[in-house]
């Protein structure tokens, strides 16, 4: 490496090198990591294990009895137990958490297939074939977003109330594909601009019809993209909370919902409370790292590719 | 690349001459391209801007559902109470103090974290994964675990820590801070800055990764230290990337309402607005005056808003150019 380059100094940035110096040294710099990138590599494992903690520590407490999670000095080698996720499905209380949990599941899916239906025809006449002012379109669609959802709560709430749409999960689930919509055509215009031009050309000439174009050029290209997509907004609809919380009741409550009051604050319950926010954060953890690739993309709005 | 060549084809039916059944034509192309847009649009306009027209209106009306009786046209009077009021000014007062403490904090960790992954070490992409999960937690689940996992100062993990630690030096009477009551502000600032870090450092790694290495080598061969080269090309670089970073994280922050919800229940002065308006609608059911703090919420967020826009504008054109 600093043959390469003499005037640098032993510590600065190696990083660049291994990716930019030609392919010759490339190979060799990436496996021979410098005493500097030791130690940015320490310093990193170390802030990662720290914000790992909670999350580490929530998944151990879940599988310690009650009496071993509420110790201090905490009891980090206690025996391991399921009681905890029995109770939180109901052993004792006989309180299932499942009509919470498939009402999330449907509020999620329900949404996110309308959001998808609305957004991936929205995103081709904005990015393949787009209109006119197609940037103002997209502007209108951001703003929207922009509005806090408190500041429409109480209208949808009244709404709600009058045409009996109360403690119903469709109707959460159609104010979920609002609140998901704007971000889900924003990054869908940007994942079907990755669709070549030419490619579309081509597939014009050669006369192919818009349905063969869009399942042999558009689909094999934006499906990552849709996908992630669709994970997205599953995520975000499975968290929320506020609107759940205002717009449902005993029938419709999402499992968000469900853990809010699902504390009792009396006796033990730590354990139960961990073993619940693992099995609640379960699904969120899938999709978010099944759509790791895409996960910057798609939540920057496609700014950053 | 697309719009180029849209651009040219409408151009090319344009300059056709403008006969009568040439421009009938032309509005049916035009429509073609538009109509995949209209549901989408439409659904949009009725379910986000139409309400808000409604909470424009409640914001000017004295209504109060448990007294039904009273209700009447107020004028300013809910703004005027909003901006009086010091349950409201307080809930004013802790969002702002609130979005920018989380914004800055978990900007300034995600940068240090971004420039430490950018750089190659074993175990680089489990230690990133590892990163990730904190924003991968269900927030209402997150608010739990800070609160009665971590927190708590009875069994909390942090205070366990201590009792641990000072164990270790013979001493039985380690510190034991309580964050819950006496800083509740601060716990549920820490619990929000630890699940938006990994979203900050998300955006400038790949911030990072864009940037041109040519001129950093350049600038190194003519002898640059690490901290100029940082200084003078990676940070301006990144610029645009923090600034997309605050302003998408700040429009997600001010919204924030179920750590509040969680943690403290909006008690001893850490209600922030969207909690405020809740409360006074859901529970004080005072509909004009959550109303009013509702639309000023809005006017805020156009505030903050206009500067996002223009970033991400900046970089879409960018982009829309290349």
């Amino acid at each position: 490496m600093s043959t390469l380059t003499p005037a640098e100094p032993r510590s600065s940035v190696p990083a660049p090198h291994a990716r930019t110096n030609g392919s010759r040294r490339r190979g060799k710099s990436r496996m021979d990591p410098t005493r500097n990138n030791t130690a940015a590599g320490v310093a990193a494992w170390l802030l990662a294990l720290l914000f790992a903690v909670p999350v580490l520590w929530m998944i151990l407490t879940s599988f310690h009895s009650e009496v071993d999670a509420a110790t201090n000095p905490p009891s980090v080698a206690a025996g391991l137990t399921l009681d905890a996720y029995k109770e939180f499905f109901g052993a004792t209380s006989g309180v299932s958490p499942w009509p919470s949990l498939i009402n999330s599941a449907t509020a999620s899916v329900f949404s996110t297939v309308l959001v998808l239906l609305l957004a991936i025809p929205a995103a081709y006449a904005l990015s393949i074939r787009p209109v006119k002012k197609w940037t103002d379109v997209m502007f209108f669609f951001l703003s929207t977003k922009m509005m806090p959802v408190v500041a429409a709560v109480l209208p949808l709430y009244l709404f709600a109330k009058t045409a009996g749409a109360l403690d119903n999960i469709w109707f959460l689930g159609l104010m979920y594909t609002s609140m998901n919509l704007p971000i889900a055509v924003w990054m869908m215009r940007s994942f079907l601009d990755e669709v070549p031009v030419e490619m579309l050309e081509a597939s014009q000439i050669d006369g192919a019809g818009l349905l063969l174009t869009l399942r042999k050029v558009v689909a094999p290209v934006a499906m990552p993209g849709i996908a992630a997509t669709a994970l997205i907004c599953f995520i975000f609809s499975w968290n929320e909370l506020l609107l759940a919380r205002v717009l449902t009741g005993v029938v419709a409550g999402t499992a968000p919902v469900f853990l809010t009051g699902f504390v009792s604050g009396q006796g033990l319950f730590l354990a139960k409370v961990c073993a619940a926010a693992v099995v609640i954060s379960l699904p969120v953890l899938f999709a978010g790292f099944a759509a790791q690739d895409k996960l910057v993309q798609g939540l920057s709005l496609g700014a950053v590719k | 690349m697309t719009t180029a060549t849209a651009r040219v084809s409408r151009h090319g039916s344009s300059t056709a001459k403008p006969s009568k059944n040439v421009r009938a034509r032309e509005r049916a192309v035009a429509w073609a391209r538009r109509a995949p847009l209209l549901p989408a649009l439409i659904f949009l306009i009725i379910v986000t801007q139409l309400p808000f027209v409604v909470t424009l209106i409640i914001s000017f009306l004295n209504w109060n559902s448990l007294s039904p009786d009273k209700t009447g046209f107020a004028g300013f009077e809910n703004y005027i109470q909003v901006l009086t009021d010091p349950y409201m000014l307080q809930a004013i007062i802790t969002t702002i103090v609130e979005t920018v403490s989380v914004v800055l904090i978990s900007l300034l960790l995600g940068l240090g974290l971004a420039l430490l992954l950018d750089k190659k070490f074993i175990g680089r992409g489990l230690a990133r994964t590892l990163l990730i999960a904190p924003f991968l937690i269900v927030p209402v689940a997150a608010a739990l675990i800070w609160k009665h996992a971590i927190l708590n100062p009875v069994y909390g993990l942090i205070n366990g820590t201590l009792t641990w630690v000072w164990s270790l030096f013979g001493s039985d009477t380690p510190p034991q801070p309580d964050l819950l009551s006496s800083a509740p502000l601060m716990a549920i600032i820490i619990s929000l800055v630890w699940q938006w870090t990994p979203f900050m450092m998300l955006i400038l790694l790949a911030g990072l990764q864009s940037r041109p290495m040519d001129t950093v080598e350049a600038a190194q061969m003519d002898g640059a230290t690490p901290w100029a080269i940082f200084r003078h090309l990676t940070l301006p670089h990144l610029r645009q990337y923090l600034e997309l970073g605050g302003l998408l994280g700040a429009i997600y922050i001010v919204q924030n309402f179920d750590a509040t919800f969680v943690i403290t229940s909006g008690g001893l002065g850490t209600a922030n607005l969207p909690y405020a308006i809740y409360e006074t609608f859901y529970y004080a059911n005072e509909y004009g005056l959550a109303s009013a703090a509702g639309v000023v919420v809005v006017i805020g967020t156009i505030i903050v808003a206009t500067f996002a826009l223009r970033t991400v504008f900046s970089l879409f054109k960018k982009e829309a150019a290349r």
